[in-house]
């Protein structure tokens, strides 16, 4: 997941009428800062706060552990593989978020789940392109595979309605300016929708149906995954496409009780979408080349 | 020279493919090992167990003349969609020698309107007799009153007989034992509340003056009727962080049948959903300090200030900070090092909650009370849906090995309630704390059908799990677990009460072989039952410690005795006994194989 790399690219100055910059919020408040490393921190912040309220790591071995494999295997196959040593924010923010996203009592899981999500990069490409979110891969992968030893997360922050509403603004405010917060729109109006669709469906209530999107879980699939500028197709109807087919999809799971839903619709519809998109973009670039 | 950096690009892509895909399938290859079919392949799996771990269960309870079946609580028609969540506790089993005939006898707990308890009295010829009725604690659950939790004995009038207090969700009622010939509802007296809805009590004397004190832990608020509601709001706050639980109590005995509530002198104050406590000297204090497990959230430690009162020591020792499900206390001396650690039950499911159950020990580096979780490293986290648990030396090895009981609610095979209790527990409090919006649960079940775990200390503190091979089969919805020697015969037996079933008694048959040692203590200026007084016995260069404790595990108390196995040793070298009074009691080589009744030195 690298944010950092499309918010670079899409940033454009913004001027008033007498031609001085805008001092408009958040690109005010962003331009005094590093934007790369705006991602990095968000998400430390979620896991600092999680940690130290609430305890979602206990411990820091794991945490060490996986970022270690996750940064190791970032540096040794992009110099083996590409010749260069990459930028190591993405493989940062995938170890975090499988530090923080599964749970297990052994250390071997969170080492493989680290290693699969960044070497995935690598192996499952299509054009050039790496076709699913890393830590998504590596998240569902073993979730689905290994239920013995791993579990998502259970921590919930407490079920307070204040340390997601900031989470919720932080995030938006993220998404805004890296000019994605269209997905995470699509995808949480689509989620509410098919909550009540499957309200009606399976006579729980509405807000049951909805519960799940207040947690921490959602909120680190709706800011980093879903948004990852790298695993998604490039026109904007295109994303808006996805994220609603993302919800479909989850929908069609949770109505078939899978508790990691988001997850495992991610898994199928991302890569099915880039394949398309990929396929598209160089049927469009033959045919320019013919014109 | 393009050619051979092409060959080498395709070489390190072919290795990292053949990588990649080893490390996808390593979690698929992990999971699908052969298991052990030792229990398959040997014709006689008694023989088998008797002669690996020098032990093996017998199911007697029809034999022993036992026909109790518990009964879940009907409660209040708002609730029905959700009602085997709610009404999933109140199988509960505690041991006591009511009538000192020397030999123990049984107390169960059923938790419907209009369903009785049953007083089980040992024969002494491998039955039981229920003696409820005519002793006057069978029929306890009377509508309007609530119903049966659990029970715990103590002798509060320290007049020589056990005394029954009877935790219920309503109106609890403390029993005087009139010299094991009948027993008097004395609770009005006593003082204590009129409504709470509570999981769990223990006698224990905090203030060291003799008298038994007791604590009782509140589960739901205690202003709630769960027979008659007046909002769905009843359920917690948080999966993690729930504060919106019953109140705690502690009342202190102040003689002649009288108690007063000291709760927020004493410092107890918190109002987590508690389901089970432990008290025990863990500091050298000459006090006991209180352990608190807690549902939906962080464990309590409570140390003793000198029995003025109590200062909450959790997050600082270490314990009370990653939120799990606690439901069980209990304490062992699995390495005969001479030191009590504390066992806490949570919940693992595969692949949706794995919580793991809580080993703490002191952490010996550190000048502060200081805990460390060493369930992990010792083979003892991973249990299922765990209530009660026991540490006892089922083998007479001379270690301890661990009883852990399992299974949340058996309903429909092959269904399972956990996507939509999942669902619900994420979401913020407005959605979670109010029951209308937990889903119907239509006959599904949760984290049911589990076998309970016996765990086996291999002599160093290291345990493997032998349940099925040693003769523990059953899949029922397990609560509470006592270790007892029903039969005086040196042995530990085991009582499991199980939910809306009939309870479990397992007889021991253990190697002959193996050596034994068991003391009864009677204090004198310590409280009667001696609960606090704790025993170190040494033997071998090992140490181990026991404590007598008024209610351990989850909703059930042990024998009164402390039972040691040796091994093969020939004999032990010391006995030192700790009364709560302070009097220090030595006994140099105590007899082998034998029952010690030992009184308080004035």
């Amino acid at each position: 997941m690298s944010l950092t790399e499309t918010i670079q690219s899409t940033e454009r100055p913004v001027k008033d009428k007498a031609g001085f910059k805008k001092p408009d919020f958040p690109k005010f408040f962003f331009d005094k800062i590093d934007f790369r490393y705006v991602p990095p921190v968000f998400i430390t912040l979620i896991l600092l706060v999680g940690h130290f309220s609430f305890g979602i790591l206990e411990g820091y071995t794991k945490i060490i552990v996986t970022l270690a494999t996750s940064l190791l295997t970032e540096m040794v196959l992009s110099y083996l593989m590409l010749g260069k040593m990459k930028n190591l924010s993405s493989a940062y923010i995938s170890g975090i978020s499988v530090s923080i996203l599964i749970r297990s009592n052994l250390l071997w899981p969170y080492i493989i789940t680290a290693f699969l999500s960044i070497a995935s990069k690598y192996v499952l490409r299509y054009k050039e392109r790496h076709i699913w979110n890393p830590s998504n891969f590596g998240i569902s992968w073993m979730l689905f595979f290994a239920p013995f030893s791993v579990a998502g997360l259970s921590i919930q922050w407490g079920n307070n309605i204040w340390p997601m509403l900031v989470i919720w603004m932080l995030g938006l405010v993220i998404v805004t300016r890296a000019k994605r917060y269209h997905i995470t729109i699509t995808y949480v109006i689509s989620f509410m929708f098919f909550a009540l669709i499957r309200s009606l469906i399976t006579g729980d209530a509405f807000l049951t149906e909805v519960a799940p999107l207040t947690g921490p879980m959602y909120q680190l699939f709706i800011f980093f995954m879903i948004t990852d500028p790298a695993t998604t197709v490039r026109s904007r109807k295109g994303q808006i496409l996805v994220a609603f087919a993302i919800a479909l999809v989850e929908f069609i799971l949770r109505l078939n009780e899978f508790i990691y839903a988001p997850f495992y619709a991610l898994f199928i519809v991302g890569p099915l979408f880039m394949v398309i998109d990929l396929s598209k973009k160089k049927k469009q670039a033959l045919e320019k080349l013919n014109a | 020279m393009k050619e051979e950096l092409v060959g080498f690009l395709k070489l390190k892509k072919i290795i990292l493919y053949l990588l990649f895909i080893g490390v996808l399938a390593l979690p698929i290859l992990i999971q699908y090992q052969p298991g052990s079919s030792a229990l398959a392949e040997n014709a006689n799996p008694n023989r088998f167990s008797l002669n690996q771990f020098g032990f093996f269960l017998t199911d007697v309870t029809r034999e022993a003349g036992i026909d109790f079946i518990h009964q879940s609580p009907q409660l209040d028609p708002k609730l029905n969609h959700i009602l085997p969540q709610i009404a999933s506790m109140g199988a509960s089993v505690s041991v006591v020698d009511f009538d000192r005939d020397g030999w123990n006898d049984f107390y169960l707990t059923s938790s419907r309107y209009g369903s009785e308890n049953a007083l089980y009295h040992n024969q002494q010829d491998g039955t039981f007799r229920n003696m409820a009725a005519e002793l006057g604690v069978a029929d306890v659950n009377i509508p309007g009153t609530g119903v049966s939790m659990g029970s715990v004995w103590g002798d509060y009038d320290n007049d020589g007989y056990e005394d029954l207090f009877l935790y219920k969700w309503g109106h609890s009622e403390l029993f005087k034992n009139n010299e094991g010939k009948r027993f008097d509802k004395v609770t009005g007296k006593a003082g204590f509340p009129a409504w709470a809805n509570s999981n769990t009590a223990l006698w224990f004397d905090y203030n060291a003056d003799g008298l038994l004190d007791l604590f009782i832990g509140g589960y739901y608020p205690h202003d709630i009727d769960l027979w008659n509601l007046t909002t769905t709001r009843i359920m917690p706050e948080s999966f993690e962080y729930a504060n919106n639980g019953g109140r705690n109590y502690l009342f202190e005995n102040k003689g002649n049948g009288v108690f007063v509530d000291v709760t927020q002198k004493a410092g107890l104050i918190s109002t987590r959903w508690t389901l089970a406590a432990g008290a025990a000297d863990l500091t050298g204090s000459g006090y006991p300090d209180l352990i608190i497990a807690n549902d939906y959230g962080v464990d309590e430690y409570y140390i003793n200030l000198d029995g003025t009162g109590f200062e909450e020591m959790g997050t600082s020792a270490g314990l009370g900070f990653s939120p799990k499900s606690g439901m069980n206390v209990a304490f062992g001396d699995i390495q005969n090092a001479g030191d009590l650690g504390i066992y806490i039950t949570n919940i693992t499911q595969e692949g949706i909650l794995l919580q793991g159950n809580n080993f703490w020990v002191r952490n010996e580096s550190d000048d502060k009370v200081n805990f460390m979780n060493i369930a992990r490293q010792r083979g003892i986290e991973l249990g299922g849906w765990s209530y009660g648990a026991q540490f006892g030396d089922l083998n007479n090895d001379g270690s301890q090995d661990l009883y852990v009981a399992n299974g949340f609610i058996s309903a429909q095979k092959g269904t399972t309630y956990w996507y939509d209790y999942s669902k619900v527990t994420g979401g913020n409090k407005a959605i979670i704390s109010d029951a209308k919006n937990w889903p119907d649960m239509k006959g599904r079940s949760q984290s049911g059908y589990q076998r309970n775990k016996i765990w086996l200390n291999d002599g160093v503190g290291f345990f493997q799990e032998v349940a099925e091979l040693a003769g523990d089969y059953a899949t029922l919805d397990s609560r509470s677990v006592v270790m007892v020697d029903l039969w005086n015969r040196g042995v530990l037996d085991l009582i499991v009460a199980n939910q809306n079933a009939h309870p479990m008694v397992y007889k021991n048959t253990v190697d002959s072989l193996n050596n034994w040692i068991a003391f009864e203590l009677i204090g004198t200026k310590s409280n009667y039952s001696a609960i606090g007084a704790k025993i170190e016995l040494q033997w071998e260069g090992k140490i181990q410690t026991q404590v007598v404790t008024g209610g351990i595990g989850f909703c059930s108390q042990n024998q009164r005795r402390l039972h040691f196995g040796s091994g093969a040793a020939a004999r032990f070298d010391k006995a030192t006994i700790y009364w709560p009074s302070g009097k220090i009691q030595e006994m140099i080589q105590p007899e082998m194989n034998r029952l010690h009744r030992i009184k308080e030195e004035l």
